[in-house]
């Protein structure tokens, strides 16, 4: 009950904000010279003064832009995301289909950032200053540092021209057509790059921020008090230690499950995914304010979501934190 | 270089009618394969794949295997018939009689009849095809008598030499049972799925990621096609694309579809042949233009100053290499038709001259040594016009005028240029289209409605301009209007309302299993019927 009341409470608090967000994004658009017509004009290689007309109104951008943004703002009370004009489908539809292959990428990639950072993070901290120490944060400083663009064209040059032993690209190999286990083997084959790409930064984020925590955590009298027990070191690592320094991490992931739900442009293009930051990227060339609006609106949503879910980790993680505080 | 000559062996050798060529006996002992996967780079999706709505490459590169048009080019550049088998103009020109081919199905078994091109041409080409409203301007009823023959009916005199160039890019018919009575043309779900009569058959589309078809086993040309499948891949990073291709996932990329840099290492790949070949109707000059509301660009002499004060032979052999030339004019060489043997004025590099002109035009240099300074909007299509504009913008410096760039997206490009007219200098791409009426004249005509782009938007008008469009348009004497197409040529140079220093066709990168490949001038566009795969 105290889940559901707070649940409410998010989502009330939430609403403003998500309006706010929409009008945001819709005006800056307005700022961008050219509407959808002119990117589609710019598309076809030409056309008449007559066809942009009959293209404008077919648009429904033969109206000021306030009606424009009132007509949505009503459509969106309708739960109705209203119509792609470069797709040609309703926009539900077309973040559907982008959503799987997000979602997959966002996964896999948050989850090899947060096991191998809380790992490496823990090993850091125990050997301060020692080699493992250095080694972890001089690497974990390359990753960080290093464009995610570059590093994974380079990882495609050796994995997939050099060694041949991984795709280039693409979420599925197409050219044979399979179906079940061979299938879900084949997409796995497609995304180890991407999320190593992706992954591997974020883990260079979360391993400095384990090793800080852990190292802050150590020096507290309570961990003092659980050696002077006799307890052995391991126990007092994983038990006492790690539970509490978890919570920047969760703090973080919170964060940025955010960010990257909306998607990579950089590694989606570069290993031609099928994702939401694509999708968002091309609705601001080609001036497609519904699809756009529409991304927005979702990405919004699950950036909500992540963060009640992280809200009830909180408390499960310190009990003196309590949901309804 | 070598790669150029490669390329060239490897397509001569696949004419037919080459004979006389000495390793044409190499290549002739291959008998085509029949099967395998051809995939393509699909670099930019568009919003439909249906070419008889929508002429660019982007459509044609898919829409073009799917559907058919009337007439295509053949490998000298002549035009052949596909779904028609010949053609007459009445001596008036006002009216042009199709034969159609016998026996054609679309891929959903229903007959291909005269009703098909009646209806595309009548509700598709002349209101909706974009360069086919203005060339089916005076187009008023399309007749008839029988399944098996079109009759086009003019207001004006139509040119059939013109008609004939155009429609291999502005002719494809689409299947009229699936589109009349169906609503608004432009929303069918059909535009997405196509149907035609090509050798392949449309399977599927994902968003984002691939198209796929696969072979017409009904198709009407005996043992054709030879590919079981063609698959599109959807890769907007360029340097990916590349990567793909190394990687064997990708066998083609077209239209300079990969960066400057990776086309040159690969051309450098015996994997691999990179070559201009087979886009010879899709040549292109980089443009600067001019804008006519200044009143310094309204002198001549500022324009002429202008294009001398850019050293273009440098530019090009620093920065585009061997794929481009000095462009002489709007209608480019390799348009055997058009080209004319004098095309007036040109405008070599010269700084003197260029200053000197300058200040004949009363722009004297002020304080700092800068006369005036200007706005220059480059196109965001290509890489080299990025580079053209730096250079201009370095280069002008040079003679006193501060030039400012601006750079924005297609669709704000064109927006600022064509529509608020919102720059001073501008610079993108001329893209001619087989004959000068297509889409070159409405770049000089005066009189385009404001906001439609690639189109005089100069504030330029010029009656003796006017007169000569007007006249080539309807002349359907041949050598005539090749004369006035001279003429036009000569008062483009002249008055210089738009320069065109650089002439480009457009790049192929593919893999050199690909037999049969880039054999005829608008190849990537084409129905690839004969192509096919080695082991």
């Amino acid at each position: 009950m105290r889940i559901l009341t707070l649940a409410g409470r998010r989502l009330a608090a939430s609403i403003p904000t998500l309006v706010l967000i929409l009008i945001g994004v819709f005006v800056l658009l307005q700022f961008a010279p050219g509407d959808t017509v002119d990117a589609l004009m710019a598309q076809m290689g030409g056309g008449d003064a007559t066809t942009a007309k009959q293209l404008r109104e077919y648009y429904g951008l033969d109206v000021s832009a306030w009606a424009q943004l009132g007509n949505y703002l009503w459509r969106l009370v309708r739960l109705d995301l209203g119509f792609s004009a470069i797709y040609g489908k309703p926009v539900a539809t077309v973040i559907a289909e982008r959503l799987p292959a997000t979602i997959l990428l966002m996964t896999a990639s948050l989850s090899l950032a947060f096991f191998f950072g809380l790992i490496f993070g823990v090993i850091a901290a125990r050997g301060v200053n020692r080699w493992p120490d250095t080694l972890i944060s001089t690497l974990g400083l390359v990753f960080y540092a290093m464009p995610t663009f570059w590093f994974g064209l380079m990882a495609i040059v050796v994995f997939s021209i050099y060694l041949q032993w991984l795709p280039a690209g693409g979420f599925e190999d197409i050219t044979v057509g399979l179906t079940g286990l061979a299938r879900t083997l084949d997409i796995a084959r497609h995304l180890v790059l991407p999320t190593l790409t992706l992954g591997l930064f974020y883990m260079a984020i979360y391993l400095r921020i384990m090793r800080g925590s852990m190292l802050e955590v150590l020096t507290l009298d309570f961990v003092r008090t659980a050696r002077a027990k006799g307890m052995d070191e391991t126990r007092v690592v994983v038990r006492h230690v790690l539970r509490n320094a978890l919570l920047p991490m969760v703090t973080l992931i919170g964060l940025q499950a955010g960010t990257m739900l909306g998607g990579s442009v950089v590694v989606e293009s570069v290993f031609s995914l099928p994702g939401l930051g694509r999708l968002a990227y091309e609705s601001v060339i080609q001036r497609d304010l519904n699809t756009l609006l529409g991304i927005v609106f979702v990405s919004a949503l699950l950036v909500i979501v992540v963060n009640f879910i992280v809200d009830l980790l909180y408390a499960r993680l310190d009990p003196r934190i309590t949901t309804g505080g | 270089m070598d790669m150029t000559r490669r390329a060239a062996l490897l397509t001569s050798a696949a004419i037919a009618s080459s004979v006389a060529f000495p390793m044409r006996s190499l290549f002739a002992q291959e008998t085509p394969r029949k099967g395998g996967v051809f995939t393509v780079h699909y670099g930019a999706e568009q919003r439909q794949l249906n070419p008889s709505l929508q002429a660019s490459t982007g459509v044609y590169i898919i829409g073009g295997k799917i559907q058919e048009q009337l007439v295509d080019l053949d490998a000298a550049g002549n035009p052949v018939g596909v779904l028609a088998t010949s053609w007459e103009a009445a001596p008036d020109g006002k009216t042009i009689t199709f034969k159609l081919r016998d026996g054609v199905k679309w891929h959903d078994g229903k007959p291909f009849t005269s009703a098909d091109v009646q209806y595309t041409a009548m509700e598709m080409w002349k209101k909706i095809l974009n360069y086919g409203t203005t060339l089916q301007l005076f187009l008023t009823a399309v007749d008839t008598p029988d399944p098996l023959t079109a009759v086009f009916r003019y207001e004006r005199p139509m040119p059939l030499n013109l008609l004939l160039r155009a429609l291999p890019d502005l002719g494809y018919i689409s299947p009229r049972h699936l589109y009349e009575g169906k609503g608004d043309i432009r929303q069918n779900p059909v535009n997405l799925a196509p149907v035609g009569t090509g050798p392949f058959k449309f399977v599927t589309y994902e968003r984002g990621q691939h198209v796929i078809a696969e072979r017409n086993t009904d198709y009407w040309r005996p043992n054709a096609p030879h590919l079981d499948r063609i698959v599109w891949r959807v890769v907007t990073d360029r340097a990916a694309a590349a990567a793909q291709m190394e990687a064997g996932q990708i066998h083609y990329s077209p239209f300079s579809g990969l960066t400057i840099s990776d086309a040159a290492r690969l051309g450098k790949d015996p994997r691999f042949i990179v070559s201009t070949k087979g886009n010879e109707g899709n040549a292109r000059t980089n443009t600067i233009e001019f804008n006519f509301r200044r009143k310094e660009l309204a002198d001549v002499r500022v324009r002429q100053a202008i294009a001398h004060a850019l050293d273009i032979p440098f530019f090009i052999e620093n920065f585009l290499g061997d794929f481009a030339k000095r462009g002489t004019g709007p209608v480019p060489s390799v348009s055997t038709d058009f080209y004319p043997a004098d095309n007036g004025p040109q405008y070599p590099f010269d700084k003197k001259r260029a200053a000197a002109l300058l200040d004949e035009a009363g722009f004297k240099a002020g304080a700092g040594g800068t006369r005036f300074s200007l706005r220059l909007l480059p196109a965001p299509w290509g890489e080299d016009i990025t580079l053209f504009a730096t250079f201009i913008q370095q280069s002008l410096a040079d003679v006193g005028i501060k030039v400012e760039v601006v750079r924005t997206d297609g669709g704000g490009f064109l927006k600022q240029v064509y529509d608020d007219h919102a720059f001073d200098l501008a610079s993108g791409w001329h893209q001619y289209r087989n004959d000068p009426a297509v889409s070159t004249t409405v770049w000089y005509r005066s009189g385009q409605p404001k906001g439609a782009p690639w189109t005089n938007q100069w504030g330029w008008t010029d009656p003796t301009m006017d007169k000569i469009i007007d006249d080539a348009a309807t002349e359907v004497d041949a050598a005539k209007r090749k004369a006035l197409y001279g003429d036009f040529v000569r008062r483009a140079n002249t008055e210089l309302p738009i320069w065109t220093p650089i002439e480009q066709i457009f790049l192929t990168a593919i893999n050199a299993k690909a037999r049969n490949h880039s054999n005829t001038p608008r190849w990537g566009s084409s129905s690839w019927h004969d192509l096919w795969l080695a082991e």
